[in-house]
């Protein structure tokens, strides 16, 4: 239910980082996103209308997503659960507190488009799909 | 807007007036210099992880489409993107806003508590409560938030302690800038007590610190004990964990040991308080709490016994700390 916030907040963070570059027109947000956040796809809802009238207006969003592990104080290595919300070691059933990767909430990079001074935001994403990527580790 | 919620920024008023946030620079916004040449250009890029989707990543753009005349100084189009390594938190913003609010808290000796529930589950009654037990102890001040009505800072006013009340307007949750200036507007003593009362909501607050010392989840006996597991990301935030309106427990289905241990699978170090601020079983212990965790703030004063060290929850503290650091 945050997404519009946490989307405005990596537009804007995006938008800064572009204005380093002769405000360019950002063609591209990478952005690494936990499980445990509950957010990734539903951030494509809102992605794109906080971006309109901005620097990010069309860019593509593309979003890692990371999954859960947790270090298991007992075996002093890090596992995954086997749930989301079963934060138990999965070999020796020990209560693991410490999130090792899943909370994850970052900007990765963007995507500059060639020239500095873009005419018009990129048209016609109708019929794609998102972009959705998830990494293991 | 939010496709999901509707839930929008840049409406939060504080005691009815707008936030300074309506005065802050807008978003930067892209040029738009009429087109001056046609052509069409191709996109490369890498990056290293695996993908679900066999999908092309073709860049979006229709082939053709316009450019605007190159400025002088400026590097000549080369038909390639600029790719810009960031690797930075998402809500950092937030997060430097939550720090500046945590450094004014331990300058002043402050224990800033974040209570977060769903609407109904007895925040204010429990602040209410909290204030009438401590208040001839311990200097208290509170920030309420909620989307719409000044009623909460008034039932907290009628106390005899200071309120702020900020109203999100759309917005479902209180984040730290709106904090940051609603701490100007609010008369605070060094040692004091800050109570602030979240929008009533179980998902959103957990995700934005706001400086606080922790954040106290209440889950009253008359909702469901499967909300832990429900809404787990907000009882994993929180350090200590209210039940409220026990009185009612003979009256309801309410299976308070299965609540626990849902509470236990998503937050293992979770300390559980039951109380009822209409009987007032359990108060003593969360005011004992409270007052525990007050000394420990202030002995963090110059001057304060054993100055700069927490009594107790030190490796609680470690972890959100690691939790945020892994957010940056």
């Amino acid at each position: 239910m945050h997404e519009l916030s946490i989307a405005t907040s990596l537009v804007e963070l995006a938008c800064d980082h572009a204005r380093q570059h002769e405000g360019r027109r950002v063609t591209k947000v990478m952005i690494r996103i936990g499980v445990l956040q509950h957010v990734a796809r539903s951030l494509y809802f809102c992605f794109d209308n906080v971006a309109r009238g901005t620097a990010c207006e069309g860019a593509v969003l593309e979003i890692e997503e990371v999954g859960l592990t947790v270090e298991c104080p007992a075996c002093r290595a890090v596992k995954a659960p086997s749930g989301l919300y079963n934060f138990r070691c999965p070999d020796c059933g020990v209560p693991t507190p410490q999130v090792v990767t899943g909370r994850e909430l970052q900007l990765v990079s963007i995507a500059l488009a060639p020239d500095a001074a873009s005419d018009r935001p990129a048209l016609g994403r109708a019929g794609d799909e998102p972009i959705y990527a998830r990494s293991t580790s | 807007m939010c496709g999901i919620c509707g839930c929008d920024a840049g409406e939060a008023r504080i005691d009815g007036n707008p936030s300074p946030e309506a005065a802050h620079p807008p978003l930067i916004r892209s040029r738009t210099t009429p087109a001056s040449h046609d052509h069409g250009h191709g996109h490369g890029h890498g990056h290293g992880h695996d993908h679900i989707h066999g999908h092309s990543h073709d860049h979006h753009h229709r082939d053709g489409h316009g450019h605007a005349l190159q400025s002088p100084g400026i590097v000549p189009d080369t038909g390639r993107e600029h790719l810009v390594a960031i690797e930075r938190g998402i809500l950092s913003k937030n997060d430097g806003f939550a720090a500046a609010n945590r450094a004014r808290f331990a300058e002043q000796g402050m224990l800033a508590l974040n209570f977060v529930s769903s609407p109904g589950a007895g925040k204010t009654s429990l602040l209410v409560a909290t204030i009438e037990g401590l208040k001839k102890e311990l200097p208290i001040a509170v920030i309420e938030g909620d989307q719409e009505t000044e009623n909460d800072a008034e039932r907290i006013r009628a106390t005899g302690v200071p309120a702020v009340q900020i109203n999100t307007g759309r917005g479902c949750h209180l984040d730290a800038h709106m904090v940051g200036h609603a701490l100007d507007s609010l008369p605070v003593e060094r040692g004091s007590l800050l109570l602030i009362e979240n929008v009533g909501n179980l998902v959103c607050p957990a995700s934005f610190d706001l400086g606080e010392a922790h954040k106290v989840a209440i889950l009253s006996v008359t909702e469901g004990e499967d909300k832990p597991i429900k809404y787990p990301d907000m009882f994993a935030a929180a350090r200590v964990l209210v039940i409220s309106k026990i009185d009612l427990l003979p009256y309801l289905r309410f299976d308070l040991e299965r609540a626990l241990d849902y509470a236990r699978r998503v937050n293992p170090t979770i300390e559980v308080v039951r109380l009822s601020t209409e009987t007032g079983e359990g108060m003593p212990a969360w005011l004992e709490m409270l007052r525990r965790q007050a000394r420990a703030a202030r002995a963090g004063l110059p001057g304060g016994a054993g100055a700069g060290r927490e009594e107790r929850g030190d490796g609680l503290a470690a972890m959100d700390h690691r939790r945020r650091a892994a957010a940056i």
